[in-house]
Order: structure tokens, then C-alpha cells, then sequence
């Protein structure tokens, strides 16, 4: 995020788009709740009639993976209106002048038959953002998990650079980001295209200076993403080591994935259960969980605070730190002598220009959000307040364009994924509370109750969901959270392994796929479900 | 007269902010004036008038949580009146109470009645007659319990819904003693829009509301003991204090003073925790076997396999055959011993993390 998760209770006009952000990040959301309770606005884009939609002022049921024809359209009519911010662009952005150019044929007449929402509730929205004094965004995976990502999170971007919606308390760009440690996994160098601290690997620099601290030279080129490294499975890829993630499950295409790793000659995996995953691995490391482990997490807000132990860990278990550094030490790399955690985030911090100023000590409160260049700095709660680092914000000209597949005579529903309020991912960890599975027992296919009258399938009922990969069967439920025409089911339940049927395209910079729009055809299942 | 915002607390000067309440200014000062219905997160509210005190020149004692400071002003917490004050109308609220010791685990706030009674030298059963409100023991969740035969009426919960949750599952129904607080319209908590956040437990002062989880450890004996942490969920980042008993976690708290939460939580982070201990978790290395199985195996031939298997296939396929995930869920120092592990061991950027998919 941009800004800082209290400045959720600032804005006066807020933008939600593609985030169910009360059932996925339910604490922040309470804080935009706040923001309405003091008079903000709220402007929800969203496929389905979420708990957001329902508090808004204006909700606009969006097709899924229409997004870009929306933000197009927005910024249309903000531009037309002349509710920009002429004294940002001058001082702060360039390219305005092309972009002005480029939004010429996007009216919102052009959007309304793409999105599926009249014209009109168009340019409600764009009004009321482009009027917004403290104009914020959120969004979540709806907008990246597309093949479109990257050009709809420009969108957003372009969206608050015309309005000066930047650097200024209760205004921003805001992902919200999904998993507890996502945010510092990548700040720790997990990407193939960055060193520890997003120092780009491309930049000889970098080379130079991780070949100091490591010893060793390293390539000058970006490495393979996840995706890539999957689809070279078996041909070029041979070993992996995989880290808590239960692949099979979470990724798309996951008969794909399954015969990848079964590809490989070497598959090592460190979890905390045998998950469908590690049943597939030569070697299984028992790591420490949540709990038992001392440590430093980053938030969404990129705050880095401390994980603490409160139990001693089950059996043998280790925690990952330990088990990569005895692999690296067996494999007979030097480096790897940590004592502790302590020592492990000590070296990250000082290899780390946006930890720099942090150490083990110094993240105990979690009080710093990084950027935090040297000792004594404050750290960073809001972001290009003075600038932006790379020096003035670009207007990038985005086009529209549709979803990799999209609904036809075979597969003519709109099937879109996510997670519910009391699951949390692939469920290894909330579906082991029998509180939990009390109050959510099974997955249940979201279908509008108009659909399910033309299917002749009755709430409860079971149907068979087919896409071009493959088929899941499950129970439906009556819903007119769906609009008709869509459905929804989350990737909780390894028994409704509904990433059998995504996969359909990846964004080609990013190779995120585009978990959020899949094509299906739903059948009446006359043999009911499995036992 | 002084030109700055100065008032007198007990004989003391003592400055206050701008619309500082005399409670809240007392408290900084670190006068705990006691308090019933008071939540520093909510609104006041003014509804137990536990938290009389005495100002000069106003007959009647005031609310002190509801009383905005002006300058100059002179205040007393404890006199002889304002006590006996206190005294009574806490009997009155006691009287109404069964008198049943609850658990301090139930919540956060759970003993802040006992504790005020023992504070104040304050009996049960002075007034002893009918209890007020009526527990719903059919309100069947499995993470609240709604044990109103012990609620007061402070209103904290309804309070802490709507303030802070955002989410009006809470209400109240009827006047003085036949109080109820109801969920939606007097059903069960799962027929409301109650999200199971759990905040209505952690504010309640007297054990109505009860968190069922941390409830099931209840007759395990050893003290409990609390360690602070990051919920594990989403990227929020909600700061937890961790309960245990031994070695055993038996439940979560919120951080009244976590930066990200500010004392709130949802229902995965306040609820959600039993994985650790499952019986599932992994507690042994395996490496598969000739026979294709998975079996246990020692640490020091599980990692001398897993870094053979690694060394093995650079030797055979070249430095660009090996490739690591990084979990989006494990600390930072698991990242970065990863991606430090991935580049040590081929040069090249080989290394991911599970947000892409
Ligand atoms: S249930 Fe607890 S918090 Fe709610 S009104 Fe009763 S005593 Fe107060
Ligand atoms: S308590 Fe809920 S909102 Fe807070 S970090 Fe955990 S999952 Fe996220
Ligand atoms: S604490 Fe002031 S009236 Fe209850």
C-alpha cells in the first residue's frame, strides 16, 4: 500500500475494485466503515454483490475482467469534466498529454455494454472520484489476477495521478495484500527479478555488490518465474525445493501442475502437514508453525513487526531458516553459519537499502514501515509524499481487452474465484478448527437464483462445473450475491479442487493467471456428489 | 486565571488536552477512576455512572467519562459521597448478577467487574432478588458464548459492534430491568450479521459473553501465560497476544495496542489457531523409499537427501535445473534463507514466491 492502513479513515470519496475486502482483509475494512460513519463516500466496482457492495453508495456489478473499460471510461469522463488536478500533473507526472489523447473514444457509452452497467452509473462514479478532495483506492487480486493485471493496476495509477490522489493522507493506490507475509517475502529477495530489498538484478551494481557479500558471481539476467518454472518441469527444471505452498492445490491448471512436479527428479518440500503437495515430494521437512517460530513478518502497510514463539514445536519440527541454511551448508555453500533468527534478519537488513535502518532489536514495537534507510529515520508510512522514487509518475496508455477465453455457446457462465470470510487460502490451517468447519462445512458453488431456474437445479443440488481443463462437482447455493450469469466458489476445499478448471491465460509480464475469469459450463450432477 | 489549559485533579494541577474528558485525563495521570461501561475504543457512553467524581460548584456528582474538561475546573474522585455513590449503585448492579464466579478466560475484560467489586469492598446479595437478562444457551456457535444471566447492561458489546465492526449485529430490547441484548431481532448470532469477530467478548466486563474456543482449556490448571505475535492470516497484520498454559496455546487475544489492529481482529485471527497443535502436523522428516513410500527418516538423512538431490541434478543438468518457492507465509528470514539458498546454488535468479498464483 501506498498509505498507511490508518489513513483508511480519511478519505471522502472512496474506490473499491476488486477486493472483498470484509471477508479477506475484515480488520481494514472496519476502518473504511469508520470512514463512512465520519460522511466518506464509497464507490464499490465489483463482479459480485459483496458485504462492500452492499454498504455503498454507488455499486457497479461489473463483468468480470471488465475492469480496464471501467477505469478507461472513469478517467474519460474525469478528463471531459476538467476535474483534474492540473498543478500534480504539471509538477509531479509526464505523459498527460498522450493519455489525454488516448481516453478520447472511451466514453462511458463505450464501456457501459463491455462492463454490463448503465452509462450513467459511469459517470456517477467517475464524478464522484474526480471531485474527490481525498480520493483513495483499494483493490485486491480482482484486478491483478487477470491477464490483464498489470494493465489494470496502470489504470488505477493513471486514475490517481490525474486526480493528485497521491502522497497525501487518505489518498493512494492500495493493494491489499492476501497472505500474512507476502509483502516480505518478496522485500526478502524471493522474486527472480530482485536481490533482497527489490534491487533489481538486472542492474550490474547489484551484480557487483551480491558478489561481494555472497561470493560468488551471479547472472545479469531476470531468472524464471514460478509459472515458467512449472511449464519447464521434467525439461530443463529437474529439482525443487518448494516452501509452504500447497501448489496443487492454490495454482491454476492444477492437472498440470500435479504432472510438472511429477516431472521432476528431486522435489524437496518444507511444510507444517502432508499436503497434497508434499505427498507428491522424495523429501518432506517438518518446519515450525505460527506460534513456535521467532521471526519478522512485513503487513500490507509494510510495516515489519516480530513473530514470536509462545509454544515449543511439535515433534522434530525446525523452523525453514534452519532447514535452507543445513541444505545450502550439506550442499556445501558457505554462508549459511545463522545462530538464530536474529541473525538471519540481521543480515537481511544490512544487505536490504529499504531495511537498512532496521535490525532485531529495532522491529520489536513494529513500530517502522519501510522504506527505512539508515538508523535514527522514522521510517515510511505514506509513500511519494516529496516524489516518486523513479522521478515523475508516467501515464501509461492502456487498451482494453477481454479475458483470455470468454463465454460461448459451450461454456456460457462466467466462473470467478476467491476466499470466504472463515477460510483462509487452501484451508490447511483454518479447515484443522472444528469451530471453523462447523460454520463452513463444505464448498458451495454462488449461483443467482434465475440461473439456476434455466439450469432446473435447485438449491443444495449438485452439478457437475466444467471448463476447458477439467471439471469439479459440488454443491450449489441460491444467491443473488452472483448476478446472473456469474458464479462463484473459493479454492478452499481440496475436494472441490476448482483450479482443475483455471489456468485459462497469464499476464505476460507478470505470469499472474487469470484466476479471476474462468468460462464453465454447470450440469445438473444426477449421481449427486461422492461420499 | 492561567491562559493554558490547566484544571485541578485532587488538589493537583494537571494540563489536559482540547475535549479531554476528566476520566481520560485522570487515567493518563494515572488515577484510575473506576468504570463500568467505559471502553477507551468507544464512544463515551455514560450509562453505569460508576465513574462519578466531584466537581466544585455543581451539586450533584457527574460522569466523568462524559465530562469534558474546561479551564480552571476543580475535581475530586474520591470523596466520602462520590464512594458511597459508587458503593450503591454497584450493589445494585451485583444484586441483579448471580453470584457465580466466572473464569478470567473468557475474555480480555471478563474480570473487570470482580475486580471493581473487590476494589470497592463491594458484596453480592445486599439487594439479592431476581437476575436480569436471559441467557440463550441455544445460540449454539461454536465461538461465542451468550451467558446473559451475568450481563449489566453496559452496552459495551452493542457498542464495539457498531463503532468499531461496523456491522449493527447487536441490539437491545426492552428498558431498566428487563434489558435484553439481542442479536438482529432476537435470534441466534449466526442469523445476524454477526461476522464472529469475537470483539463483543473481549469488551464485556463480566463473563456474559464468553470465547467458547479459549473456554475449552478452561480446567487446565497452569496460569495463563501470554506472548505477543502477527495473526497469520492476511496481510493486515494484526498484532495477537497468544495464550497458553503450559504448552499448550489455548487461545488469542487482540492487541489493544497493536499498530495495525488497534485491538480488533476477524474471526481467522481471533479463532482460527487449533492447526498448530493438530494431531496432523508433521513431526518427523519423511524421505520416500524403494517402494515409492513415504517414510520417516532422520534430520541428517533427510537434508543430506535433499541437498543431494539438488547437487545431483546441477551435476547432471547444469546449474539452471534447480529451482525454490519461497512460502508467502513463513517469516521473512525463511524468504531470505531461500532465495540466498536458490542463488548460492546456481548463480542464477531461480527463485519464487507464492504470490502469483
Ligand atoms: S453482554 Fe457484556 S458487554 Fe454486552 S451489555 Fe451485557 S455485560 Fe455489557
Ligand atoms: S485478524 Fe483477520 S484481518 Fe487481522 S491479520 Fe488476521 S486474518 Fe487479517
Ligand atoms: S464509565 Fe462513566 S458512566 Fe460508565
Amino acid at each position: 500500500m501506498s498509505n498507511p492502513l490508518e489513513d483508511m479513515e480519511l478519505p471522502d470519496v472512496i474506490f473499491c475494485i476488486g477486493t472483498n475486502m470484509t471477508e479477506c482483509h475484515p480488520v481494514a475494512a472496519t476502518r473504511l466503515k469508520r470512514a463512512m460513519a465520519n460522511g466518506a463516500v464509497m464507490v464499490v466496482a465489483d463482479p459480485r454483490r459483496i458485504r462492500l457492495a452492499e454498504i455503498a453508495d454507488l455499486y457497479l456489478p461489473i463483468r468480470v475482467g471488465s475492469d480496464a473499460a471501467l477505469l478507461l471510461a472513469m478517467a474519460h469522463v474525469i478528463e471531459r469534466e476538467g476535474l483534474v488536478d492540473e498543478a500534480f500533473i504539471a509538477g509531479r507526472t509526464e505523459g498527460y498529454e498522450a493519455f489525454r489523447e488516448h481516453l478520447r473514444p472511451f466514453s462511458p457509452e463505450w464501456a457501459a455494454p463491455i462492463c454490463q452497467v448503465p452509462a450513467a452509473d459511469i459517470e456517477r462514479a467517475a464524478l464522484l472520484f474526480g471531485r474527490a478532495d481525498k480520493g483513495a483506492i483499494y483493490y485486491t487480486l480482482g484486478i491483478t489476477e487477470h491477464i490483464t493485471g498489470v494493465g489494470n493496476v496502470q489504470c488505477l495509477g493513471n486514475l490517481a495521478l490525474m486526480t493528485g490522489n497521491v502522497g497525501r493522507p487518505g489518498t493512494g493506490i492500495n493493494p491489499m495484500r492476501g497472505q500474512n507475509n507476502i509483502q516480505g517475502a518478496g522485500d526478502s529477495g524471493a522474486i527472480p527479478a530482485n536481490y533482497p530489498g527489490f534491487q533489481p538484478v538486472v542492474d550490474p551494481k547489484n551484480a557487483a555488490k551480491f558478489e561481494r557479500l555472497y561470493g560468488r558471481s551471479f547472472d545479469p539476467e531476470v531468472g524464471l518465474t514460478k509459472v515458467k518454472a512449472l511449464e519447464l518441469a521434467g525439461r530443463q527444471i529437474h529439482a525443487m525445493i518448494i516452501d509452504g505452498e500447497n501448489t496443487v492445490v492454490s495454482d491454476p491448471d492444477a492437472h498440470h501442475c500435479r504432472r510438472a512436479l511429477e516431472a521432476l527428479d528431486h522435489l524437496v518440500v518444507m511444510d507444517i502437514f502432508l499436503t497434497e503437495t508434499a505427498q507428491l515430494a522424495d523429501v518432506v521437512l517438518p518446519a515450525t508453525s505460527w506460534g513456535e517460530t521467532d521471526g519478522t513478518c512485513t503487513n500490507t502497510e509494510r510495516r515489519v513487526q516480530r513473530l514470536r514463539a509462545a509454544v515449543p514445536p511439535v515433534g522434530e519440527a525446525r523452523p525453514d531458516w534452519w532447514i535452507a541454511a543445513e541444505i545450502a551448508k550439506r550442499a556445501g555453500l558457505a554462508g549459511f553459519d545463522w545462530k538464530d533468527a536474529s541473525d538471519v534478519f540481521n543480515e537481511l537488513c544490512s544487505v536490504s537499502p529499504i531495511y537498512h535502518g532496521l535490525d532485531w532489536e529495532r522491529v520489536a514495537e513494529g513500530r517502522y514501515q519501510w522504506p527505512v534507510p539508515e538508523k535514527g529515520h522514522p521510517g515510511t508510512p505514506r509513500l511519494h509524499e516529496d516524489g516518486f522514487v523513479n522521478g515523475r509518475g508516467q501515464f501509461k496508455l492502456i487498451a482494453y481487452q477481454d479475458p483470455a477465453e470468454v463465454v460461448d455457446d459451450e461454456y456460457p457462465f462466467w466462473l470467478t474465484t476467491g476466499r470466504r470470510l472463515t477460510s483462509y487460502h487452501t484451508h490447511t490451517q483454518t479447515g484443522r478448527s472444528e469451530a471453523i468447519r462447523e460454520v463452513l462445512p463444505e464448498e458451495r458453488l454462488e449461483v443467482h437464483p434465475e440461473d439456476l431456474q434455466r439450469l432446473g437445479v435447485k438449491d443444495g443440488d449438485a452439478v457437475r462445473m466444467t471448463s476447458r481443463r477439467g471439471d469439479v462437482t459440488l454443491r450449489v447455493k441460491a444467491t443473488e450475491r452472483s448476478r446472473p450469469g456469474t458464479v462463484f466458489c473459493s479454492f478452499a476445499f481440496s475436494n472441490v479442487p476448482v483450479n482443475l478448471l483455471t489456468g485459462s491465460g497469464y499476464d505476460p509480464i507478470t505470469d499472474t493467471a487469470e484466476l479471476k475469469v474462468c468460462p464453465v459450463r454447470i450440469e445438473r450432477e444426477e449421481a449427486g456428489l461422492p461420499a | 486565571m492561567t491562559t493554558e489549559n490547566v484544571f485541578e485533579l485532587d488538589g493537583r494541577p494537571l494540563r489536559f488536552e482540547d475535549g479531554e474528558t476528566i476520566f481520560e485525563a485522570a487515567r493518563r495521570a494515572g488515577t484510575a477512576i473506576p468504570s463500568l461501561c467505559y471502553d477507551p475504543r468507544l464512544n463515551a457512553f455514560g450509562g453505569c455512572r460508576m465513574c462519578v467524581v466531584q466537581v466544585e460548584g455543581i451539586a450533584k456528582p457527574v460522569a466523568s467519562c462524559t465530562t469534558k474538561i474546561t479551564r480552571d475546573m476543580v475535581v475530586k474522585t474520591t470523596t466520602p459521597k462520590v464512594e458511597r455513590l459508587r458503593k450503591t449503585l454497584l450493589e445494585m448492579v451485583l444484586s441483579e448478577n448471580p453470584d457465580r464466579q466466572v473464569s478470567a478466560d473468557r475474555g480480555l475484560a471478563a474480570s473487570e467487574m470482580n475486580d471493581l467489586a473487590q476494589r470497592l469492598g463491594v458484596r453480592r446479595g445486599r439487594f439479592a432478588g431476581a437476575t436480569s437478562g436471559k441467557s440463550r444457551p441455544e445460540d449454539d456457535n461454536p465461538f461465542i458464548l451468550r451467558d446473559y444471566d451475568l450481563c449489566i447492561s453496559c452496552y459495551r458489546c452493542v457498542r464495539v459492534c457498531a463503532e468499531r465492526e461496523g456491522d449493527y449485529a447487536l441490539g437491545v430490547k426492552g428498558r431498566g430491568f428487563a434489558t435484553q441484548i439481542t442479536a438482529g431481532f432476537d435470534r441466534a448470532l449466526g442469523d445476524s450479521t454477526c461476522t464472529y469477530c469475537g470483539q463483543c467478548v473481549q469488551t464485556c466486563p463480566t463473563g456474559a459473553l464468553g470465547d467458547k474456543q479459549i473456554m475449552r482449556f478452561e480446567s487446565l490448571s497452569a496460569a495463563p501465560e501470554t506472548t505477543r505475535t502477527i495473526c497469520p492470516y492476511c496481510g493486515v497484520g494484526c498484532s495477537v497476544d497468544l495464550v497458553t498454559k503450559g504448552d499448550r496455546l489455548v487461545g488469542v487475544r487482540p492487541a489493544m495496542d497493536g499498530p495495525a489492529n488497534k485491538g480488533a481482529l476477524c474471526v481467522k485471527g481471533q479463532f482460527a489457531y487449533d492447526f498448530v497443535q493438530h494431531a496432523d502436523r508433521l513431526k518427523t522428516p519423511l524421505v520416500r523409499n524403494e517402494a515409492g513410500e513415504l517414510t520417516p527418516a532422520s534430520w541428517d538423512e533427510a537434508l543430506d537427501r535433499a541437498a543431494r538431490g539438488l547437487t545431483e541434478s546441477i551435476a547432471k543438468h547444469g546449474r539452471k535445473s534447480v529451482y525454490g518457492v519461497a512460502s508467502g507465509r513463513a517469516p521473512n528470514e525463511a524468504a531470505y534463507a531461500m532465495q540466498k539458498l536458490m542463488r548460492m546454488l546456481s548463480g542464477a535468479h531461480y527463485i519464487d514466491n507464492c504470490s502469483r498464483a
